[in-house]
């Protein structure tokens, strides 16, 4: 709903639709200046922190992997990483590969349902996919069988594609056969030819000429595009370890506020996410991925929000094509987990979940039992940089009609693919702005 | 429990929840256009930015009740609903941030916030059927797409649908799984959960841990006596029952007899906060 007279509007949207989760948004304009902008949650909080303590340490990834249904795996791989970092546990190659081709799954599964079900629709002035469907019901049939793979590769590794049941500690419970991986590869090169034909599609849409200057923060590895870790970087110039990371990250419960503003190094907001990891380590995609980037029109760096949609795509051909390369050199692991002793420890992992950086800190006591958790998902991370994006495309958007300027401040947020889930559980916001 | 208009208008709602069991609805793929066509989907805030007011034929509700606001909302969608079908841990049994009823009046909001008087939240996290007549339960964390289908193919047909009410122990009978309590001592919730999963976690060598909540029939007190006597700890056997169907009664009894904290009584209902704007 929005109203009022040209140099004074308010834009509010009540329910916020395409989203993970139930938030709402609220943009101010007086005498033709943006004055104000709300992404508010009205989710309630979960207290996920608190009820870990007193759990033992094995049961992090189920419980933590109940935040976000979109992506459970995310959460379950930063909860074992953080546990084995605690217990310096030592684990096999092989099982890093296969946690890497379970991630890739979450990958494949939550872009393809962001692009097209969430985001694309934006684009194409359709209120949804079913709406979408009826002008172009080939696309969206694409875009349900890319994620159908995602989710067969997550049932295959996984054993359940929401709240994947394989995971533990350490490893996997059982590792999936060689017969049933090896029949992943037909899909994933469909899929991979979808995730191309996707590149192309979303390249031509029509994006508005808005630049943010990002601070990105990602994960990087040496010689790959990181996923399931490696070291926090920055725009910046910071690189830090998972525990590093965690100690410069301050969340802030300000006064008339119930938000936790996550800063990083005494400064102010970052981004996570598609377009940081895509802006930090372009030069890490395989060759594919890269020439599909370039031919899609990205550069090295990314910083118009509404080609995230570009980025996802570009992840999702990556996330195809690895997770092909994973099926091709898979081998059991033997035996399918390693054997992690609790000790009296702190433990930090941190990786990529589809929507940006997602890390979990925790002291286990000598018999395993959990001490004190934290938990940062990737939205309570992007929020300020959400607002602030807000209140640019607002501005910068102000001679569309209130019912356009209202949409296209809903895609403002869209863009970054919030999990208001994840972020919920945690804070349980209304977020000032700045 | 039938609907009868040609094409009945569904809705989606979401209370206190992680938004797995909506996103099991658009897990359908190969069914999902297919069902927004047998179906007119009216309200479904992730999927769509169109919502077309009720009342409405079905309504679908994930997530429990964990706010005074939603105790006010889910009686206005109940209002709005012919038929109400609840989905998912969460919804059936309080889910597990369900855990906070054994915890004592505001202690989980002082762990995670510097300023819990900020925070306007319930004490305790309710099953929707606390609250309003529910019609129908759909079990699972997160619930299962096919039965999910199989349910609204029954309701779209006038037929009554059906939810198995037996354990997962048949679930691995049926597949041939070799049964890992009998076998390897491993503990495992399947003999008192419901079934519907397809019994997932044993076909990986995992005990099963109840996301599908209690059978109508669940012997717990047997089991914990069978763990006990395979040597598990009390405080273990507790924390088993204690997870995405801690407060389903069945669970909660047993975890509380196995020495697991018995359910505060909320003296204080709702912690009204400073008034968020």
């Amino acid at each position: 709903m929005s109203h009022g007279s040209r140099g004074d509007r308010t834009i509010s949207v009540e329910g916020l639709a395409r989203v993970e989760g139930e938030g709402s948004l609220r943009v101010e304009v007086r005498d033709g200046i943006v004055s104000d902008v709300a992404l508010e949650i009205f989710e309630p909080p979960r207290y996920f922190e608190a009820m870990l303590i007193g759990r033992h340490f094995t049961e992090a990834p189920d419980i933590t992997s109940r935040i976000c249904g979109i992506c459970p795996v995310a959460y379950q791989m930063s909860a074992c990483n953080a546990m084995e970092d605690a217990c310096e546990a030592v684990i096999d190659e092989r099982i890093g590969a296969l946690r890497r081709l379970l991630y890739c799954g979450e990958w494949i599964q939550s872009h393809a349902l962001h692009v097209y079900l969430l985001h694309a629709p934006d684009f194409l002035g359709c209120a949804d996919a079913v709406e979408l469907a009826e002008r172009a019901p080939g696309i969206v049939e694409r875009g349900l069988d890319l994620k159908r793979t995602g989710n067969l590769v997550m049932e295959t590794v996984g054993g359940r594609a929401v709240h994947p049941v394989n995971v533990r500690v350490g490893g996997f419970y059982r590792a999936p056969s060689p017969e049933s991986v090896a029949a992943l590869a037909e899909p994933l090169f469909r899929a991979r030819d979808q995730a191309l034909a996707t590149v192309e599609w979303v390249s031509g849409f029509d994006f508005p000429d808005v630049e943010a200057d990002y601070r990105f923060v990602a994960l990087r590895e040496p010689g790959r595009y990181a996923i399931e870790s490696g070291r926090a970087v920055s725009s910046d110039g910071l690189d830090l370890s998972p525990a590093e990371l965690a100690e410069l990250v301050v969340e802030e419960h300000v006064a008339r506020s119930t938000a936790l503003h996550a800063r990083l190094g005494g400064r102010d907001s970052y981004l996570t996410g598609p377009l940081a990891r895509y802006s930090l380590n372009s030069s890490m995609l395989p060759p594919l991925a890269a020439e599909a980037a370039a031919g899609a029109g990205l550069g090295p760096v990314c910083k118009n929000p509404f080609r995230s949609i570009v980025v996802r795509a570009v992840e999702l051909v990556f996330a195809c094509d690895e997770a092909l390369s994973l099926v091709e050199t898979y081998a059991p692991p033997e035996p399918p987990a390693a054997t992690v002793v609790p000790r009296a420890a702190s433990g930090a992992g941190a990786t990529e979940a589809p929507r940006g950086l997602l890390f979990h800190t925790y002291d286990i006591d000598e018999s395993g039992t959990i001490r004190r958790a934290r938990i940062v998902p990737p939205t309570s991370q992007n929020q300020l940089t959400i607002e602030s994006d807000l209140r640019q495309v607002a501005q910068e958007s102000l001679d569309l009609g209130d019912d356009d300027l209202q949409w296209r401040c809903e895609q403002a947020v869209r863009n970054h693919d919030p999990c208001i889930s994840c972020a919920a559980h945690f804070l349980d916001v209304t977020i000032e702005s700045s | 429990m039938t609907v009868s208009a040609a094409r009945p208008t569904v809705a989606v709602w979401k209370f206190a929840s992680c938004d797995g069991c909506q996103l099991s609805i658009l897990d359908c793929e190969e069914e999902l256009l297919k069902l927004a066509g047998a179906v007119r989907i009216s309200h479904f805030l992730e999927m769509s930015r169109a919502s077309v007011k009720g009342p409405y034929d079905l309504s679908l509700v994930e997530g429990s009740v964990t706010t005074q606001d939603d105790v006010a909302r889910i009686k206005e969608v109940r209002r709005v609903s012919r038929v109400l079908i609840t989905i998912g841990a969460c919804a059936n049994s309080g889910g597990i941030q369900g855990l906070r009823n054994f915890a004592a009046s505001g202690q989980y909001a002082s762990v995670v916030y510097a300023h819990p008087e900020y925070i306007k939240a319930l004490d305790t996290s309710t099953p929707i059927s606390a609250h309003v007549p529910v019609d129908l339960e759909l079990y699972g964390c997160p619930i299962d797409k096919t039965q999910l289908l199989s349910v609204l193919t029954a309701i779209l047909a006038g037929r009554r649908p059906r939810v198995p009410g037996h354990s997962v122990c048949q679930e691995c009978k049926g597949r041939g799984t070799v049964c890992l309590l009998v076998s390897r001592g491993t503990p495992c919730l399947g003999p008192v959960t419901r079934a519907g999963c397809g019994a997932l976690c044993p076909s990986v060598d995992r005990g099963c841990f109840g996301c599908f909540g209690p059978t109508d029939t669940a012997n717990t007190g047997s089991l914990a006596g069978q763990l006990r006597g395979q040597g598990l700890a009390p405080v273990d056997t507790s924390r088993l029952f204690r997870t995405f169907n801690a407060t389903a009664p069945a669970f909660m009894a047993e975890s509380v007899a196995q020495g697991g904290a018995p359910p505060v009584t909320p003296s204080d209902p709702v912690r009204e906060s400073a008034e968020v704007d």
